[in-house]
């Protein structure tokens, strides 16, 4: 894959909630390099979740494109879309990442069962590997994944969006549930991880202590056009 | 396709509490359902086997299907007998193998009162061709002496030996009674699910003995006569109330019955006992259709039962949705998911209901016959219960199918933040 294709290439997006009466969304430009490592910083409501979806192609823009590694979501059928989005990119939630019912193994493997290029990339042992440097207590693999506290659920999660090493993972406030020490620790599991498999990584988080890590920090009310306008619009009248 | 496969049985695994209630309901209705389904049928086939293995059943001119209600159901009464003559020249008839005279009016405690010859217990057939069989004691010999049916012996508790007085007419009258003439129970029949069980049978000389003081349903005053003196009189009976006439060659039977038509010394009717049965059966087919009607209501409540249990556990269920959603399973997906879930479900309760109710059958068609005089028998489904069972499984399926498209928007529309 030429470096020379950004991980992520969002031109005039505008999206709109079904029946809301104004834009949540207006970008004009962003554009993410191959592993290259933003941070996205934004208070809770101001469309966070919506451009991640957008990103991951769950969501389609109502105008202008996201592209995701040069191919825009909107020019593929829904069914590729879903293949793309477990080819390509590895997604982190807040909480609540794991499927309870499989083991800590098997749940780092599940990209792998839905995508072939995932299975392919991913060397026998690299599972084994990731998690022995995740830090989880070998002891716990086998374990199903509801035995596992918060903070270990977490590091496991991170281990399976860089499975197969797609090229971008979108982390959505993955530390806001985890204390100070476990977000250090899983800060640098996630960055040093991203980096070895060179992904692009883009972080959504309130928390500007976390901003120092990355190559480049966002806000995402500057970049939104739809949230000045309405700023805008407020203050005039 | 197949990671899901796993998948969704790894996830149904993990609620398997709540699954296995929602199976158990659907057990539950399908082992109703199927139970009301048996016990229609039965019902049918216990009323169309109250007599058989008697070709003909010639009665006073009346509808086939009155004289069949009191010749055989002892239900109503009838407004004419037939002459003890004419009865002879049908049992000598060329083509009639055996005729058994049939004598009502009579009752006990509720209990119809049949007055008969030993050959009814001999040629009088129910079911499946199946004899009378007598479970203690023996036929009637002696003039007093009367065989009860099983029901009777049950519900009025009588044993062997036990002495009993008939009543004329329905025994509405007190006074109107036989006290004068007691008869000794001699034997008791097996249950056989028909109205033989719920009748007393004398012989028709006892009858005659006990109508000897008797003239036009009144005792005649002064003319009393004792049991023992009774005894001694020409008990040749004037006139019974219907016969049974059995064939030497059923191809006769039409014959039998048109010569029966135009018999010359009185008007009579002969009618073919199927036949007959078929068109009562019409008559009560409305109680038919309104179990069926009550079957239809059951499984509907009880598939809605269904939907609500899956709607209700699909909130539960929109993190693992999101989190297969994040790892690239797409919306159709867990449509597909979720149909094969509420299909397997469905299938599963289904089985497990039919299953029941056909051991449920096996197990208790004993105690039910003895209970309720039914007949149910525990056969394999037959096409009115695959009929049921394909709805069964269908509306099951289909009733899954609404929190699964339920699921299938709300993928679409949470995207991968799921708002709880």
């Amino acid at each position: 894959m030429a470096s020379s294709i950004p991980a992520l290439q969002v031109t005039g997006l505008r999206y709109r909630w079904p029946g809301a009466a104004s834009d949540v969304l207006q970008i004009d430009t962003l554009s993410i390099a191959a592993g290259e490592r933003v941070f996205l910083r934004g208070p809770s409501g101001c469309g966070k979740s919506t451009l991640l979806s957008l990103m991951a192609g769950v969501l389609l823009a109502d105008a202008g494109s996201v592209a995701l590694l040069g191919q825009a979501w909107s020019e593929l059928s829904s069914a590729r879309r879903d293949r793309r989005r477990a080819d390509h990119l590895g997604y982190i939630f807040q909480q609540f990442n794991l499927l309870p019912y499989l083991s800590v193994l098997d749940n780092v493997r599940l990209p792998c069962r839905f995508s072939r290029h995932r299975a392919e990339r991913t060397r026998a042992g690299d599972a084994e590997r990731l998690l022995e440097r995740s830090g989880l207590a070998e002891a716990l693999w086998s374990r199903p994944a509801s035995a596992l506290s918060v903070g270990q659920q977490q590091r496991v999660a991170a281990v399976r969006a860089l499975i197969g090493g797609p090229g971008l993972v979108v982390a959505d406030e993955p530390t806001s549930a985890l204390d100070e020490d476990l977000r250090e620790s899983f800060m640098a599991l996630l960055l040093d991880s991203c980096a070895e498999a060179g992904s692009a990584l883009v972080f959504v988080s309130h928390d500007s202590r976390l901003a120092a890590h990355f190559d480049r920090q966002l806000d995402l009310p500057a970049l939104n056009r739809a949230g000045t306008l309405a700023a805008a619009a407020e203050t005039a009248a | 396709m197949t990671p899901l496969i796993t998948l969704a049985a790894r996830s149904a695994w993990n609620r398997r509490f709540v699954l296995a209630l929602v199976v158990a309901s659907i057990a539950l209705s399908s082992f109703l359902l199927m139970g009301i389904e048996r016990i229609r049928q039965d019902v049918r086939e216990n009323f169309a086997q109250a007599v058989s293995g008697t070709d003909l059943i010639v009665g006073a001119r009346t509808g086939p299907v009155q004289l069949l209600l009191y010749s055989v159901f002892r239900i109503g009464n009838a407004t004419n007998n037939i002459r003890w003559t004419s009865a002879q020249v049908l049992a000598q008839h060329r083509a009639v193998a055996w005729m058994v005279p049939l004598s009502l009016g009579d009752s006990h405690r509720g209990f119809p009162v049949l007055g008969t010859t030993p050959d009814y217990f001999k040629h009088f057939k129910h079911g499946d061709k199946q004899p009378l069989r007598v479970a203690q004691g023996r036929a009637f010999e002696g003039l007093y002496e009367a065989v009860l049916g099983a029901e009777v012996a049950r519900r009025l508790n009588y044993t062997l030996g036990q002495r009993i007085v008939l009543a004329h007419g329905d025994g509405a009258i007190a006074a109107n009674d036989h006290a004068d003439k007691p008869f000794v129970v001699s034997g008791i029949l097996a249950p056989t699910g028909t109205p033989v069980d719920r009748t007393l049978h004398v012989s028709l000389q006892a009858i005659e003995a006990l109508h000897a003081d008797w003239i036009a349903g009144a005792r005649l005053p002064g003319m009393a006569l004792s049991a023992e003196a009774a005894a001694q009189r020409d008990l040749t009976p004037r006139s019974v109330t219907a016969v049974l006439l059995g064939l030497k060659n059923r191809a006769a039977v039409f014959s039998v019955q048109r010569e029966v038509a135009a018999f010359r010394d009185e008007p009579l009717l002969a009618i073919l006992p199927g036949v007959a049965l078929d068109e009562l059966w019409d008559v009560v087919a409305l109680g038919e259709r309104g179990l069926q009607a009550m079957s239809a209501l059951v499984a509907v409540v009880s598939l809605g039962g269904l939907m609500a249990v899956i709607l209700a556990g699909l909130n539960e269920r929109r993190r693992e949705l999101a989190i297969l959603r994040a790892v690239g399973a797409g919306p159709r997906q867990m449509l597909w998911l979720l149909a094969l879930e509420g299909g397997l479900v469905t299938l599963a309760g289904v089985a497990i209901g039919v299953l029941a109710c056909w051991a449920a059958v096996a197990g208790l068609s004993g105690w039910i016959q003895g209970q309720f005089g039914l007949t149910l028998q525990a056969a394999p489904p037959g096409a009115p219960e695959w009929r049921l069972i394909g709805a069964l499984v269908a509306g099951g399926w289909l009733a899954s199918l609404v929190p699964g498209w339920r699921a299938y928007r709300l993928s679409l529309a949470d995207g991968l933040s799921p708002r709880l």
